[in-house]
Protein backbone atom coordinates (compact mmCIF):
# COMPACT_ATOMS: atom_id res chain seq x y z
CA UNK A 1 0.00 0.00 0.00
CA UNK A 2 1.65 2.78 -1.03
CA UNK A 3 1.48 5.75 1.87
CA UNK A 4 -0.84 8.34 0.52
CA UNK A 5 -3.26 5.09 0.40
CA UNK A 6 -2.20 4.41 4.37
CA UNK A 7 -2.72 8.42 5.11
CA UNK A 8 -6.38 8.93 3.49
CA UNK A 9 -7.44 5.08 4.47
CA UNK A 10 -6.87 6.85 8.32
CA UNK A 11 -8.37 9.65 7.82
CA UNK A 12 -11.48 7.81 6.42
CA UNK A 13 -11.04 5.24 9.37
CA UNK A 14 -11.74 8.21 11.75
CA UNK A 15 -14.78 9.84 9.91
CA UNK A 16 -12.97 12.72 8.58
CA UNK A 17 -15.32 13.40 5.28
CA UNK A 18 -14.21 17.21 4.71
CA UNK A 19 -10.64 18.25 3.81
CA UNK A 20 -9.46 21.18 2.52
CA UNK A 21 -6.22 21.40 0.99
CA UNK A 22 -3.54 24.30 -0.52
CA UNK A 23 -0.79 21.98 -2.15
CA UNK A 24 2.84 21.29 -1.94
CA UNK A 25 4.52 19.24 -4.00
CA UNK A 26 5.38 16.81 -1.05
CA UNK A 27 1.67 16.37 -0.50
CA UNK A 28 0.50 16.10 -4.42
CA UNK A 29 -0.10 12.00 -3.73
CA UNK A 30 -2.22 12.72 -1.01
CA UNK A 31 -4.47 15.30 -2.35
CA UNK A 32 -5.04 13.13 -5.83
CA UNK A 33 -6.24 10.36 -3.58
CA UNK A 34 -8.68 12.88 -0.77
CA UNK A 35 -9.89 13.85 -4.74
CA UNK A 36 -10.49 10.18 -5.57
CA UNK A 37 -12.44 9.40 -2.37
CA UNK A 38 -16.25 9.50 -2.35
CA UNK A 39 -16.29 9.48 1.50
CA UNK A 40 -14.28 12.81 1.39
CA UNK A 41 -15.30 16.38 0.24
CA UNK A 42 -12.98 17.84 -1.13
CA UNK A 43 -12.54 21.41 -1.24
CA UNK A 44 -9.34 23.74 -2.43
CA UNK A 45 -8.94 26.30 -0.89
CA UNK A 46 -6.87 29.63 -2.17
CA UNK A 47 -5.04 30.55 1.26
CA UNK A 48 -5.28 28.44 4.09
CA UNK A 49 -6.87 30.58 6.84
CA UNK A 50 -9.82 30.76 4.45
CA UNK A 51 -9.78 27.15 4.67
CA UNK A 52 -9.48 27.18 9.07
CA UNK A 53 -12.65 29.12 8.25
CA UNK A 54 -14.17 26.26 5.78
CA UNK A 55 -13.41 23.39 8.53
CA UNK A 56 -14.97 25.34 11.07
CA UNK A 57 -17.98 25.27 9.56
CA UNK A 58 -18.10 21.96 8.76
CA UNK A 59 -17.30 21.11 12.15
CA UNK A 60 -19.74 22.81 13.68
CA UNK A 61 -22.21 21.60 10.75
CA UNK A 62 -21.62 18.17 12.15
CA UNK A 63 -18.30 16.65 9.94
CA UNK A 64 -14.85 16.31 10.99
CA UNK A 65 -12.26 18.31 9.11
CA UNK A 66 -9.01 18.42 8.05
CA UNK A 67 -6.59 20.71 6.72
CA UNK A 68 -3.50 19.90 4.34
CA UNK A 69 -0.84 22.74 4.06
CA UNK A 70 2.82 23.42 4.14
CA UNK A 71 4.33 24.44 6.77
CA UNK A 72 4.68 28.21 5.66
CA UNK A 73 1.10 28.49 6.13
CA UNK A 74 1.85 28.63 10.10
CA UNK A 75 3.06 32.25 9.32
CA UNK A 76 -0.17 32.99 7.43
CA UNK A 77 -2.98 31.61 9.99
CA UNK A 78 -1.76 32.20 13.98
CA UNK A 79 -4.54 35.01 13.72
CA UNK A 80 -6.90 32.26 12.78
CA UNK A 81 -5.83 29.24 14.56
CA UNK A 82 -6.12 31.36 18.16
CA UNK A 83 -8.90 33.68 17.89
CA UNK A 84 -11.04 31.23 15.77
CA UNK A 85 -10.06 27.08 15.88
CA UNK A 86 -8.26 27.82 19.83
CA UNK A 87 -10.83 30.03 21.06
CA UNK A 88 -13.94 27.83 20.00
CA UNK A 89 -12.25 24.80 21.09
CA UNK A 90 -12.47 22.84 17.46
CA UNK A 91 -10.55 19.99 16.74
CA UNK A 92 -8.34 20.29 13.83
CA UNK A 93 -6.05 17.63 12.44
CA UNK A 94 -3.01 19.56 10.08
CA UNK A 95 -1.28 17.34 7.80
CA UNK A 96 1.60 19.44 7.14
CA UNK A 97 4.49 19.28 4.19
CA UNK A 98 7.32 20.30 6.75
CA UNK A 99 9.72 21.78 3.64
CA UNK A 100 12.74 23.40 4.34
CA UNK A 101 14.57 20.53 6.31
CA UNK A 102 17.08 17.87 5.23
CA UNK A 103 17.13 17.43 1.77
CA UNK A 104 15.51 20.53 0.96
CA UNK A 105 16.66 21.72 -2.85
CA UNK A 106 15.14 25.52 -2.21
CA UNK A 107 16.92 27.68 0.35
CA UNK A 108 14.23 30.03 0.80
CA UNK A 109 12.21 27.31 2.45
CA UNK A 110 14.76 26.62 5.45
CA UNK A 111 13.78 30.66 6.30
CA UNK A 112 9.78 29.50 7.79
CA UNK A 113 11.41 26.19 8.60
CA UNK A 114 13.54 27.70 11.15
CA UNK A 115 10.54 29.10 13.56
CA UNK A 116 7.71 25.86 12.84
CA UNK A 117 8.14 24.15 15.63
CA UNK A 118 8.65 27.14 17.83
CA UNK A 119 5.48 28.86 16.21
CA UNK A 120 3.96 26.01 17.40
CA UNK A 121 5.45 25.21 20.88
CA UNK A 122 4.72 29.50 21.06
CA UNK A 123 0.46 28.37 20.23
CA UNK A 124 0.87 25.35 22.38
CA UNK A 125 -0.41 23.03 19.44
CA UNK A 126 0.65 19.53 20.02
CA UNK A 127 2.96 18.82 16.97
CA UNK A 128 4.17 15.64 15.90
CA UNK A 129 7.27 14.85 13.26
CA UNK A 130 6.96 12.27 10.96
CA UNK A 131 10.40 11.72 9.30
CA UNK A 132 10.59 7.89 8.67
CA UNK A 133 7.75 6.38 6.52
CA UNK A 134 7.00 4.01 9.98
CA UNK A 135 6.28 7.49 12.01
CA UNK A 136 3.06 7.32 9.68
CA UNK A 137 1.80 4.12 12.02
CA UNK A 138 1.06 7.10 14.56
CA UNK A 139 -1.02 9.08 12.23
CA UNK A 140 -4.48 6.93 13.51
CA UNK A 141 -3.52 7.84 17.33
CA UNK A 142 -2.80 11.18 16.39
CA UNK A 143 -6.48 11.75 14.71
CA UNK A 144 -7.86 9.85 17.62
CA UNK A 145 -6.23 12.26 20.12
CA UNK A 146 -7.74 15.45 18.13
CA UNK A 147 -11.07 14.84 17.91
CA UNK A 148 -10.64 13.52 22.16
CA UNK A 149 -9.16 17.37 23.01
CA UNK A 150 -11.19 19.63 20.14
CA UNK A 151 -8.14 21.00 19.37
CA UNK A 152 -5.69 22.14 16.37
CA UNK A 153 -3.08 19.56 15.92
CA UNK A 154 0.06 19.33 14.27
CA UNK A 155 2.03 16.94 12.12
CA UNK A 156 4.78 17.47 10.03
CA UNK A 157 6.21 15.45 7.32
CA UNK A 158 9.80 16.19 6.05
CA UNK A 159 11.14 15.16 2.56
CA UNK A 160 12.75 12.12 4.27
CA UNK A 161 9.31 10.68 5.26
CA UNK A 162 7.80 11.07 1.33
CA UNK A 163 11.44 10.32 0.09
CA UNK A 164 13.21 13.12 -0.93
CA UNK A 165 11.81 15.43 -3.81
CA UNK A 166 12.22 13.63 -6.57
CA UNK A 167 13.27 15.66 -10.07
CA UNK A 168 13.22 18.83 -8.16
CA UNK B 1 -29.96 53.18 6.25
CA UNK B 2 -27.00 52.23 7.85
CA UNK B 3 -26.00 48.42 9.18
CA UNK B 4 -27.93 48.36 12.27
CA UNK B 5 -31.16 48.89 10.48
CA UNK B 6 -30.34 46.82 7.61
CA UNK B 7 -30.21 44.09 10.30
CA UNK B 8 -33.05 45.27 12.42
CA UNK B 9 -35.22 45.07 9.28
CA UNK B 10 -34.33 41.90 8.24
CA UNK B 11 -34.16 39.80 11.67
CA UNK B 12 -37.26 38.08 11.53
CA UNK B 13 -36.21 36.80 8.04
CA UNK B 14 -32.83 35.29 9.47
CA UNK B 15 -34.21 33.96 12.95
CA UNK B 16 -35.31 30.87 11.66
CA UNK B 17 -32.12 30.02 9.81
CA UNK B 18 -28.47 29.44 11.10
CA UNK B 19 -26.76 32.51 10.94
CA UNK B 20 -22.85 33.36 10.50
CA UNK B 21 -22.31 36.95 11.89
CA UNK B 22 -19.02 39.05 10.86
CA UNK B 23 -16.58 40.08 13.88
CA UNK B 24 -16.72 43.45 15.12
CA UNK B 25 -19.85 45.51 15.28
CA UNK B 26 -22.31 43.53 12.66
CA UNK B 27 -21.92 40.40 15.62
CA UNK B 28 -22.64 42.89 18.43
CA UNK B 29 -25.78 44.62 16.87
CA UNK B 30 -27.29 41.88 16.13
CA UNK B 31 -26.45 40.07 19.46
CA UNK B 32 -28.13 43.31 20.84
CA UNK B 33 -30.83 43.03 18.19
CA UNK B 34 -32.24 39.62 18.55
CA UNK B 35 -29.87 37.48 19.92
CA UNK B 36 -30.50 33.68 19.17
CA UNK B 37 -28.84 30.50 19.86
CA UNK B 38 -29.04 30.18 15.43
CA UNK B 39 -26.62 32.66 15.55
CA UNK B 40 -23.07 31.98 15.07
CA UNK B 41 -20.99 34.95 16.42
CA UNK B 42 -17.72 35.97 15.13
CA UNK B 43 -15.30 36.98 17.87
CA UNK B 44 -12.16 37.60 16.27
CA UNK B 45 -11.06 36.56 13.06
CA UNK B 46 -11.94 39.29 10.12
CA UNK B 47 -12.49 37.71 6.55
CA UNK B 48 -13.81 34.30 7.40
CA UNK B 49 -17.77 34.72 7.92
CA UNK B 50 -18.01 33.85 4.26
CA UNK B 51 -15.90 30.37 4.59
CA UNK B 52 -17.19 29.22 7.95
CA UNK B 53 -20.86 29.57 6.61
CA UNK B 54 -20.06 27.90 3.30
CA UNK B 55 -18.41 25.18 4.75
CA UNK B 56 -20.90 24.44 7.41
CA UNK B 57 -23.78 25.08 4.10
CA UNK B 58 -21.41 21.94 2.48
CA UNK B 59 -21.60 20.19 5.82
CA UNK B 60 -25.69 19.80 6.85
CA UNK B 61 -28.88 20.48 5.00
CA UNK B 62 -30.19 23.48 6.92
CA UNK B 63 -30.16 27.40 5.42
CA UNK B 64 -27.77 29.16 6.26
CA UNK B 65 -26.82 33.08 5.86
CA UNK B 66 -23.16 34.52 6.23
CA UNK B 67 -23.63 38.42 7.24
CA UNK B 68 -20.13 39.92 5.97
CA UNK B 69 -19.09 43.47 5.10
CA UNK B 70 -17.31 44.84 2.47
CA UNK B 71 -13.97 44.98 4.25
CA UNK B 72 -14.13 41.41 5.43
CA UNK B 73 -15.09 40.20 1.91
CA UNK B 74 -11.74 42.24 0.74
CA UNK B 75 -9.13 40.64 3.29
CA UNK B 76 -10.62 37.55 2.02
CA UNK B 77 -11.28 38.01 -1.53
CA UNK B 78 -9.76 34.04 -2.30
CA UNK B 79 -13.53 33.11 -0.80
CA UNK B 80 -15.39 34.21 -3.62
CA UNK B 81 -14.01 31.44 -6.28
CA UNK B 82 -14.12 29.10 -3.64
CA UNK B 83 -18.02 29.87 -3.01
CA UNK B 84 -18.21 30.05 -6.68
CA UNK B 85 -16.79 26.45 -7.31
CA UNK B 86 -18.59 24.77 -4.36
CA UNK B 87 -22.34 25.28 -5.37
CA UNK B 88 -24.21 24.91 -1.88
CA UNK B 89 -27.87 25.80 -2.15
CA UNK B 90 -28.66 26.34 0.88
CA UNK B 91 -25.80 29.20 1.09
CA UNK B 92 -26.59 32.87 1.00
CA UNK B 93 -23.75 35.22 1.99
CA UNK B 94 -25.15 38.64 2.53
CA UNK B 95 -22.75 41.36 2.02
CA UNK B 96 -23.67 44.55 4.10
CA UNK B 97 -21.38 46.92 1.97
CA UNK B 98 -21.32 50.61 3.34
CA UNK B 99 -18.07 51.52 1.63
CA UNK B 100 -16.08 51.73 4.97
CA UNK B 101 -14.49 49.28 7.94
CA UNK B 102 -17.22 50.27 10.49
CA UNK B 103 -15.61 48.67 13.43
CA UNK B 104 -12.36 50.51 13.03
CA UNK B 105 -13.94 53.98 12.99
CA UNK B 106 -15.57 53.87 9.25
CA UNK B 107 -12.21 54.12 7.21
CA UNK B 108 -12.94 53.99 3.81
CA UNK B 109 -12.83 50.92 1.85
CA UNK B 110 -12.00 50.46 -1.91
CA UNK B 111 -15.38 49.06 -2.24
CA UNK B 112 -17.26 52.58 -1.63
CA UNK B 113 -14.40 53.87 -4.16
CA UNK B 114 -13.72 52.35 -7.82
CA UNK B 115 -14.01 48.11 -7.08
CA UNK B 116 -17.45 46.56 -7.31
CA UNK B 117 -18.08 43.41 -5.25
CA UNK B 118 -21.01 42.77 -7.22
CA UNK B 119 -18.75 42.57 -10.38
CA UNK B 120 -15.77 40.74 -8.51
CA UNK B 121 -18.65 37.89 -7.56
CA UNK B 122 -19.82 37.54 -10.96
CA UNK B 123 -16.08 37.17 -12.60
CA UNK B 124 -15.29 34.90 -9.63
CA UNK B 125 -18.17 32.60 -11.45
CA UNK B 126 -20.63 33.34 -8.11
CA UNK B 127 -23.94 32.58 -10.45
CA UNK B 128 -26.66 34.13 -8.73
CA UNK B 129 -25.44 37.74 -7.27
CA UNK B 130 -28.04 40.51 -6.43
CA UNK B 131 -27.08 43.95 -5.71
CA UNK B 132 -29.95 46.27 -4.07
CA UNK B 133 -30.35 49.24 -1.87
CA UNK B 134 -30.71 48.60 1.94
CA UNK B 135 -34.36 49.24 1.92
CA UNK B 136 -34.82 45.91 -0.53
CA UNK B 137 -32.15 43.72 1.39
CA UNK B 138 -35.75 42.15 3.50
CA UNK B 139 -37.35 41.42 0.57
CA UNK B 140 -34.51 40.38 -1.96
CA UNK B 141 -33.64 37.86 0.90
CA UNK B 142 -36.71 36.18 1.48
CA UNK B 143 -36.72 35.56 -2.55
CA UNK B 144 -33.27 34.62 -2.20
CA UNK B 145 -34.27 31.96 0.54
CA UNK B 146 -37.37 30.87 -1.01
CA UNK B 147 -35.38 29.90 -4.68
CA UNK B 148 -33.30 27.41 -3.07
CA UNK B 149 -30.34 28.61 -5.18
CA UNK B 150 -27.07 29.77 -3.67
CA UNK B 151 -26.80 33.94 -3.46
CA UNK B 152 -24.83 36.21 -3.08
CA UNK B 153 -26.56 39.62 -2.38
CA UNK B 154 -24.65 42.80 -2.04
CA UNK B 155 -26.60 45.26 0.18
CA UNK B 156 -24.93 48.86 -0.52
CA UNK B 157 -25.59 51.10 2.54
CA UNK B 158 -24.87 54.14 4.32
CA UNK B 159 -22.06 54.06 6.83
CA UNK B 160 -22.79 54.50 10.41
CA UNK B 161 -22.60 52.97 13.50
CA UNK B 162 -25.18 52.78 16.81
CA UNK B 163 -23.50 52.10 20.16
CA UNK B 164 -23.58 48.82 21.26
CA UNK B 165 -21.80 46.55 23.65
CA UNK B 166 -19.35 44.18 23.19
CA UNK B 167 -20.37 40.30 23.14
CA UNK B 168 -19.18 38.85 27.01
CA UNK B 169 -20.62 35.24 26.36
CA UNK B 170 -17.89 32.66 25.87
CA UNK B 171 -16.89 31.81 22.73
CA UNK B 172 -16.86 27.88 23.16
CA UNK B 173 -21.04 28.54 25.03
CA UNK B 174 -21.43 30.38 21.73
CA UNK B 175 -20.20 27.63 19.40
CA UNK B 176 -21.80 24.78 21.61
CA UNK B 177 -25.36 26.55 22.18
CA UNK B 178 -24.90 26.90 18.04
CA UNK B 179 -24.10 23.27 17.01
CA UNK B 180 -26.97 22.24 18.92
CA UNK B 181 -29.06 24.84 17.05
CA UNK B 182 -27.66 23.51 14.16
CA UNK B 183 -28.43 19.85 15.64
CA UNK B 184 -31.94 20.39 16.63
Amino acid sequence: MSIHTKIVDDLVANDISFVTTVPCKQLAGVIDEIEARPEIYHIPSNKEDEGMGLCAGAFMGGKRPAIIMQNTAIGVTINTLATLTQFYRMPLPMLISYRGELREPVACQVEMAVHTKALLNQLNIPTYHFHKESDANELDAILKYTFMCNKPVAILTDASFWGGYGDQ
Amino acid sequence: MIRSDVLRDIAPVIRDHLVVCNIGLPSQELHLLDDQPTNFYMLGTMGLSSSIGLGLALAQGKKVISIDGDGSVLTNFGTLPTIANNVADNYILLIIDNGSYGSTGDQPTYAGKKTSLTAVARACGCETVIECQASETKEVLEKALASNKMTIIVCKCESGNIKVPVITMDPVVIRDRFMKAVQA
